[in-house]
């Protein structure tokens, strides 16, 4: 049984790891700067065998651990504390993080190697592996909103890791601010929750407590008491704030903008922040407070809706893009959105399993297009082809990642996606039917760019990588054609196991089928023993099974017709749906509708230059008038002050006659 | 005569004397202007002293008068207080009288100071001081 300990240990761990690197080995030992990347390996990989730890402990007490919170502020009668939520689902994510993390860094010794700032990469990875666990593990919304932040803060920090890069400045600009405005969503939810705080103390809960805002939301008779629930407006303003944050975090629409772009950063960070860990935080927000969710049909059908038109809207653009990591981005855009349409369906366990599973083949696609880049020297999917005979190892990784993703059975994403569609199926009623054709159509175009994407890269003869792009600003590695050194590929094995296996830990088959090693539903009751959630694990729909499968199937093929086997041309089919094609290639002029129009028109030239009319010519002239007339007056004054007793004598005189006037005519 | 003449005329030997001293930048005529405003103020103590005198008196003086010798005769506080009572006008005015003589010696020392520094007795010049 883990203690509380080593369960801070998790969190603090690669926090030490950023202090040593920052303020001992950047500035003093910089010469030894491969040790920062050793450090950070230490401890995420001691962060990860705690993490197991934690694991096996809420296994075995089949539920939370309970830990006393640590008082840290008192605001009146409100307690603000520290501490830690030791969940099912929180030791889910640390695994994830944690692992992910540890396959990530090793991976950067080969990918970072020579980087003028190799120390302060692995200074700003440890702080964002350590601000994601505080994330994980905060029992407190207040805690949780400050990792939150924390995280936000290392996205924009290794988005601009390269800063001397415009585009790479600007996206990760651009990451904070769109990500921000999320995140005012979600401080205004804990506000509200704040200004609500006597529905709580009143019941001697803790408004910010994330247990008793579940316990509240939850309402009922809980362990032989009977809570008041919030009212349902409060809970559905509180929810929807909430996931304003969420929606900002995991890039969902119409916050999605910054996703892409942030492929600026290096590719080991994406595949980290920008796919397995970080983008799942508003999943794992949502799925946080799933009972406060729960508790309001608008608060659900809300993320269904938006989560189930993310995953085909982004889908459709990861179709058309030819930069590989921009299509990856846009597939996890896709994917995250089927996470909150699953949340917003109530398939609490699947949304949770098709993040674990998630996490794991996205990082292995994300390093297997470092990989790729590091061989042909480019991102742009036109100048590559014919790796395949290059790079064995990377291509049947990426084949692996691939194939998963599209849901074919009997990898890792088919079993998550089918609960995902089951899932969907069985809510029914409008919001069902809607979200389960969008997951549908999703699930085909999928497969449909992930394949086009490994043709594309992979198969055909090599066209040339950057050396043939000309003036790309990609790093400048030059073209080399062979496999990368086995500190990336080792790596991308292993993250291959579990993008092959982990979709057997749900095993919705009969123990009858017995695949014998997980037993029945095996994730789902892991997480049905999250406090407050009650999971409906399905048996396998062989219906659904069979058509999600053809249905991905079909996909692959027609990648295979328009971009192996060359049977039908790309062009013509570009030509022949010329405005659909053109408007998702321009990412449906979102970026335009922000930047020109809302940033540059609505805010520059109307609120801003309008504000600065008013500070010029008001605000400005009140001061100047202010400061002309002490000026004025004083000369006026001054004069009086000549020095001359006869001056002043003529003064004293005439106001004394007109003292004496004044006081005889007042009497 | 009577007060209102008495006044008046004070108000003008006042009022010349102001002008003066304010108008004119010879120091010397300056303090001569000085003096007649101290005259005009005399002029106005001994016109007071002289018209306003307390109702008891105004009303029977020769029983004042009676009654003020008997009192000094017997050597009460009443009759020095009645005196000074009447003669504060007079006593005012030889002080100011005294004061003016002091302060025509010190002025004039004044002046001559400051011709020698300065060699000018031109008030406007005299400005050392301002700011």
């Amino acid at each position: 049984m883990i203690f509380e300990g080593a369960a801070w240990a998790i969190f603090l761990l690669p926090l030490a790891s950023f202090v040593v690197i920052s303020l001992f080995v950047r500035p003093f030992l910089n010469q030894y700067e491969k040790y920062s990347g050793y450090l950070t390996i230490l401890a995420i990989g001691a962060a990860f065998v705690l993490s197991i730890w934690a694991l096996g402990s809420v296994l075995g007490n089949e539920g939370e651990i309970g830990w006393e919170a640590h008082s840290w502020l008192a605001i009146g009668n409100l307690e603000i504390s520290l501490g830690i939520l030791m969940d099912p689902l929180t030791a889910i994510l640390l695994i994830v993080v944690t692992s992910v993390s540890l396959a990530v860094q090793v991976y950067s010794q080969g990918y970072m190697r020579g980087d003028p700032s190799y120390s302060r990469y692995f200074a700003f990875m440890s702080l964002f592996t350590a601000s994601m666990l505080g994330l994980v593990l905060a029992r407190n919304i207040v805690q949780l909103y400050a990792f939150w932040e924390l995280v936000g803060l290392s996205s924009y920090l290794l988005i601009g890791f390269w800063y001397n890069r415009p585009a790479a400045a600007a996206a990760a600009k651009k990451a904070f601010l769109v990500t921000r405005l999320g995140d005012v969503g979600f401080l205004l939810g804990i506000l509200y929750l704040f200004f609500n705080k006597e529905a709580f103390l009143s019941q001697g809960l803790n408004p910010f407590e994330i247990a008793d805002i579940n316990l509240i939301a939850h309402g009922g008779e809980v362990a032989g008491v009977q809570i008041i629930a919030l009212g349902s407006g409060v809970a559905t303003w509180v929810a929807v704030g909430i996931f304003a944050g969420a929606v900002g975090k995991s890039a969902q629409f119409p916050l999605h903008v910054w996703l892409p772009d942030a492929m600026e950063g290096p590719t080991p960070v994406s595949a980290l922040i920008h796919a397995a860990t970080m983008v799942v935080a508003g999943v794992f927000l949502v799925a946080r407070f799933f009972p406060l969710f729960e508790s309001s049909t608008t608060a659900m059908n809300i993320v269904a809706v938006i989560g189930g038109f993310t995953a085909i809207f982004a889908a459709t653009m990861g179709l058309v893009m030819n930069d590989i990591k921009r299509v990856l981005a846009y597939s996890t855009v896709s994917q995250l959105g089927y996470m909150m349409l699953a949340l917003g369906v109530g398939a609490y366990e699947a949304a949770i399993f098709h993040l674990f599973n998630h996490a794991f083949f996205k990082a292995l696609l994300f390093l297997g297009a470092g990989s790729v880049n590091h061989a042909s020297g480019t991102f742009n999917m036109q100048y590559m082809g014919g790796l395949k005979r290059y790079m064995p190892r990377t291509y049947v990784t990426f084949l692996i990642a691939a194939v998963s993703i599209s849901g074919i059975f009997p990898l890792a994403g088919f079993w998550s996606k089918d609960e995902i569609l089951v899932g969907a199926w069985n809510h029914g009623g409008t919001i069902g039917q809607l979200v389960f054709w969008m997951a549908l159509v999703a699930a085909f175009m999928t497969a449909f760019y992930i394949f086009r994407a490994l043709f594309l890269t992979f198969h055909g003869e090599f066209r040339g990588g950057v050396d043939a792009e000309n003036g790309s600003q990609s790093g400048g590695h030059g073209v080399h054609l062979a496999e990368s050194p086995w500190v990336m590929v080792a790596p991308m094995m292993v993250l291959a196991v579990p993008a092959v296996v982990s979709g057997f830990l749900a095993n919705p088959l009969n123990t009858a089928w017995g695949l014998g090693i997980v037993p029945t539903h095996w994730f789902s009751k892991l997480l049905g023993n999250v406090e407050f959630i009650s999971v409906h694990p399905e048996p396998m729909n062989l219906v659904m099974a069979f058509g999600s499968t053809v249905v991905a199937l079909a996909g692959i093929g027609l990648a295979y017709l328009m971009y192996y086997a060359h049977k039908v041309s790309p062009e013509k089919v570009a030509a022949a749906i010329r405005p659909a094609y053109n408007a998702a290639f321009c990412k449906y002029y979102f970026d335009d509708l922000y930047e020109d129009w809302i940033t540059r028109r609505g805010f520059y030239k109307g609120v801003a230059q309008s504000t600065d009319w008013v500070d010029r010519n008001i605000i400005d002239r009140i001061g100047v008038g202010i400061g002309f007339l002490g000026r004025n007056v004083g000369q006026v004054i001054g004069m009086l002050e000549n020095g001359q007793v006869q001056a002043y004598g003529a003064g004293m005189s005439i106001g004394i006659l007109v003292i004496l006037v004044v006081f005889s005519i007042w009497n | 005569m009577n007060l209102e003449n008495f006044l008046i005329f004070s108000g003008i030997i006042f009022s010349i004397g102001l002008y003066g001293a304010l108008s004119k930048k010879n120091v010397i005529t300056v303090l001569m202007s000085i003096e007649l405003m101290f005259n005009g103020v005399n002029i106005a103590l001994i016109a007071f002293s002289r018209y306003v005198v307390p109702q008891r008196i105004a009303a029977d003086p020769v029983a004042a008068e009676a009654e003020v010798a008997r009192a000094l005769a017997e050597g009460t506080a009443l009759g020095e207080t009645v005196l000074s009572t009447l003669l504060t006008g007079q006593v005012f005015a030889i002080f100011i009288i005294t004061i003016a003589a002091a302060e025509v010696a010190l002025g004039l020392g004044i002046v001559i100071a400051m011709y020698r520094n300065r060699e000018t007795v031109d008030v406007t010049q005299a400005n050392l001081m301002r700011g």
